[in-house]
C-alpha cells in the first residue's frame, strides 16, 4: 500500500517580482515502509515539494493546487487543525542545518517532550521518559543526564542526532529528511545514514531522503527522483538510474560525482546555472546548459516520458533512443576508463 | 560568578573616572567664572578673589579633581553647590526620585504599549495594523519631546482642564511645604510627562520588537515547532518570544540607565523637579559639584542597570549562562 501519492503538485509563490513556479506538475508515490531519494541543485524545488506535502508553506505568498494523498486521505484543502495533527505524529520531518533547527533556549529534553505532549495525551513525566528512551535510540551517549543540556552544548551530529530522535518520537510513518547531512563533516555523515538505515529498519517508517548527494541516494533509497526547475525530470527504481541514466542532467549528476581513485583529473561540472523560476527558459529547462541541445528543445517541453529500458522509469528529454545510448555509451565508458586508470 | 562581579568592578570603577576627569577636563576648557556667580552680583573684585580661594577654584584643574576624588573617597561625599551651598548629594537625592518616576511610569507606558503592537505588526505584516503603527513609528520618532509636550500641555492641561499643566507631586506624603502629595497626586501630575516622555521611546521599542519577533519567526527552530505539529500560539509564545525578547532587554538595560541621567526635555517641559532640570540649571550657573554629581549619578545607573541585564541574561539566555 502506498504511504504518500502526490499527484501533479504546484505550488506558486506570489513575490513581488512577480510569481515563482517553485513546484510544477510533480507526481510521486512512496510505498509504505520504502526510501525515496529526492535529488537537485539547490532551488530545483525539492525542499519547497515537501513543505507543501507537509502543509508548511504560508497560504499567504503561495498557491498550491494538485493532490496529496497520505494513506489514501487528501491532505491539500485539509484544515490547520487536522494537519497539526498529522505533523510531528504522521509525518516527522529532519531539516539540514541541526545547529540552527533546535530552540537555543530550551532543554533537549523540554523539546521532545513537547514533541509528546503535542500529540499524545500523557504526563509531563511520561513524556520525559519517552524522550530518553529516544536519546538512547538515537545512540546519545549517557541519555539520562544529557536531556537536560540545552542544544549548545551539543556537537552538530549530536544535534541532528536530537533532529531524528524528534522526528521519530512519536512513531511516525513517514520521515521527510531534508538534506540531514549536508551540514555535517563526512564522518559524521556515514553515521547519521547509518543511524538512520538501522532506525527504518527497526520502526518500519517510509523515509523521503531530500539530498543534493547521489552517494546517499545510492546508499539508502529504492527509488529516486531527480527534480530541476521545479519539474520531476527523470524518475525510476534507485538501479536502473544509475545503470542507466537516461537524460542529459542526470548524466552530468553522475558525472560530477567526487571519486577517490580518479586522482589528478578534474570534477566534472555542468555549466551554467539552475534556471530562474522567475522567468523559466521556453522549451526544457536544461536546455541553456544542455551539451546535446537541439531546436525542439527550445520550444518544446518535453513530457515525462516512460523509458524502454526499465518499469517505472520515467524521463524527460528530446532525444532519441539510439542517440541517448549511444551518448550513455561514451560518457559510461569515460568513467570506467577514468576509474581504471587510476 | 564571583570572578565576573570582581571584573564589573573594576569595570565601574575606570568607566567612572572616565567619565567625571571628562567632565572636569570640559569644565576646564569652557570659559567659565563660578566664583563670580557665586559671589553674587554686587561683589567686588576681592570677594570674587576670596570666594575664589574658597572654592578651590584659585587651583589647577588637576588639583581640583584630586580633591573632589579625595572628598569622595574619605568623607563620601560628592561635595557642596558652588551656588548655594547645598551638599550635592542631598540635592540628588531629591531629585533622583522625580526622574525616576517619570523614566519607569515611562517605560511601563511604552513596554505595555509596544510589545502587544510590535507582535501584532510582526504577525501581519503589511496589514492595517502594521502601517498604522508604522505611521506612528513615523511621528513618534520624528516629534520632538518639546513640541509634544508643549502641545500636550496647551491642549489637554490648559484648553480641556483634564489634567495638570505643569508640577510635581511627591508618592509618598509628608513633605514640608509640600502643596500636594500622595499616589493618586503623584500620577494624576505626571500623566502628561508620562506620555511626552514614551512616545519616542514607544516608537522605537514598536520598531525594534516588530523586527525581532519576525526575524525570530523565519528561524529554523521555529520551522522545527511547526514541523511538531505546534499551534501558532503555542509557537508564538514557547518558541518566538523569548527569543525574541533577548535583544529588547538589553536595550531597554542601556535606556533606563541612560534615561535616569535626566529627561532634561520632558522635565523642563513641565516644570518636574528632577536631574535634568537640575543639570541644566547647574550648567547655566557654572556649578561645576552638582553637574559632576549628576554625572556620576548617570554613570552609576547604567552600570548598575547593566548589570541588571547581564544577570537577567543569563536566566534568559542558556549560551551565556556563566557554568
Amino acid at each position: 500500500m502506498k504511504a504518500l501519492e502526490v499527484q501533479d503538485l504546484n505550488t506558486t509563490f506570489r513575490t513581488d517580482d512577480g510569481l515563482v513556479k517553485a513546484v510544477s506538475g510533480v507526481s510521486f508515490s512512496l510505498e509504505q515502509g520504502a526510501t525515496l531519494g529526492v535529488v537537485g541543485e539547490s532551488g530545483s524545488g525539492k525542499s519547497v515539494t515537501f513543505l507543501t506535502v507537509m502543509g508548511l508553506v504560508d497560504p499567504r505568498h503561495a498557491q498550491v493546487s494538485g493532490s496529496v494523498l497520505l494513506n489514501g486521505e487528501e491532505m491539500l484543502g485539509a484544515s490547520q487543525h487536522h494537519l497539526r495533527q498529522i505533523r510531528g505524529a504522521t509525518i516527522g520531518m529532519i531539516f539540514q542545518d541541526p545547529m540552527t533547527s533546535l530552540n537555543p533556549v530550551k532543554t533537549i529534553g523540554w523539546q521532545l517532550e513537547e514533541a509528546v505532549l503535542i500529540h499524545q495525551d500523557v504526563t509531563r513525566k511520561e513524556a520525559r521518559k519517552r524522550a530518553i528512551e529516544i536519546l538512547k535510540e538515537v545512540e546519545i551517549p549517557r541519555a539520562d543526564q544529557r536531556v537536560d543540556d540545552y542544544p549548545h552544548q551539543f556537537s552538530g551530529g549530536m544535534r541532528q542526532r536530537v533532529m531524528i530522535a524528534m522526528a521519530l518520537i512519536n512513531n511516525p510513518e513517514i520521515v521527510i529528511a531534508d538534506e540531514p547531512t549536508t551540514a555535517l563533516d563526512v564522518t559524521t555523515q556515514a553515521q547519521i545514514l547509518r543511524l538512520m538505515k538501522r532506525l527504518q529498519a527497526e520502526y518500519r517508517m517510509a523515509i523521503v531522503m531530500i539530498t543534493h548527494d547521489l552517494g546517499v541516494v545510492a546508499e539508502l533509497s529504492d527509488d529516486v527522483i531527480v527534480m530541476y526547475g521545479g519539474k520531476v525530470v527523470e524518475q525510476s527504481r534507485v538501479n536502473d538510474l544509475f545503470a542507466r541514466p537516461e537524460m542529459p542532467y542526470t548524466w552530468g549528476l553522475l558525472g560530477s560525482l567526487p571519486r577517490l581513485n580518479a586522482e589528478g583529473s578534474r570534477l566534472e561540472q555542468i555549466p551554467g546555472q539552475p534556471p530562474s523560476l522567475l522567468n523559466p527558459p521556453p522549451g526544457c529547462l536544461f536546455h541553456p546548459r544542455c551539451e546535446f541541445v537541439m531546436d525542439v528543445c527550445r520550444t518544446k517541453l518535453p513530457e515525462l516520458a516512460p523509458s524502454e529500458h526499465g518499469e517505472d522509469h520515467r524521463f524527460r528529454c528530446h532525444l532519441d533512443s539510439e542517440t541517448r545510448t549511444r551518448i550513455w555509451g561514451v560518457k559510461k565508458a569515460a568513467l570506467v576508463t577514468e576509474d581504471a586508470a587510476a | 560568578m564571583t570572578q565576573f562581579l570582581i571584573r564589573r568592578l573594576f569595570w565601574a570603577i575606570f568607566l567612572f573616572f572616565v567619565a567625571t576627569i571628562i567632565t572636569y577636563l570640559i569644565f576646564w576648557v569652557i570659559p567659565a567664572d563660578p566664583a563670580r556667580l557665586a559671589a553674587g552680583k554686587a561683589a567686588s573684585p576681592t570677594d570674587i578673589a576670596r570666594v575664589r580661594h574658597f572654592l578651590h577654584l584659585d587651583q589647577p584643574i588637576w588639583k581640583q579633581y584630586f580633591y573632589f576624588v579625595k572628598n569622595l573617597v574619605v568623607n563620601r561625599s560628592l561635595g557642596m553647590s558652588f551656588v548655594n551651598r547645598q551638599s550635592v548629594d542631598s540635592i540628588i537625592g531629591k531629585d533622583a526620585p522625580v526622574t525616576a518616576s517619570l523614566v519607569f511610569g515611562g517605560a511601563v507606558f511604552w513596554l505595555t504599549l509596544s510589545i502587544p503592537v510590535g507582535i501584532l505588526s510582526a504577525l501581519r505584516p503589511r496589514s492595517i495594523l502594521d502601517r498604522i503603527s508604522m505611521t506612528f513609528v513615523l511621528i513618534g520618532i520624528s516629534a520632538h519631546p518639546v513640541w509634544i509636550g508643549l502641545i500636550l500641555s496647551f491642549v489637554v492641561g490648559y484648553k480641556l482642564h483634564l489634567t495638570p499643566i505643569a508640577g510635581y507631586c511627591n508618592f509618598f506624603p509628608g513633605a514640608p511645604g509640600a502643596q500636594c502629595e500622595g499616589p493618586v497626586q503623584w500620577a494624576y501630575h505626571m500623566i502628561l510627562p508620562w506620555i511626552t516622555f514614551m512616545i519616542l521611546f514607544a516608537a522605537l521599542y514598536v520598531r525594534l520588537v516588530r523586527a525581532n519577533v519576525m526575524e525570530t519567526m523565519s528561524e529554523d527552530y521555529v520551522r522545527t515547532a511547526r514541523a511538531k505539529g505546534a499551534s501558532q500560539s503555542r509557537v508564538m509564545v514557547q518558541h518566538v518570544l523569548r527569543n525574541s525578547m533577548l535583544p529588547v532587554v538589553t536595550i531597554l538595560g542601556m535606556d533606563l540607565g541612560l534615561a535616569l541621567g535626566g529627561a532634561i526635555f520632558t522635565e523642563t517641559i513641565f516644570n518636574l523637579p528632577g536631574l535634568g532640570r537640575e543639570v541644566v540649571a547647574a550648567y547655566n550657573a557654572d556649578d561645576l559639584p552638582v553637574i559632576t554629581g549628576v554625572v556620576v549619578f548617570s554613570t552609576l545607573c547604567v552600570i548598575v542597570f547593566n548589570l541588571i541585564v547581564d544577570v537577567l541574561y543569563g536566566f534568559l539566555d542558556p549560551r551565556i549562562r556563566p557554568s
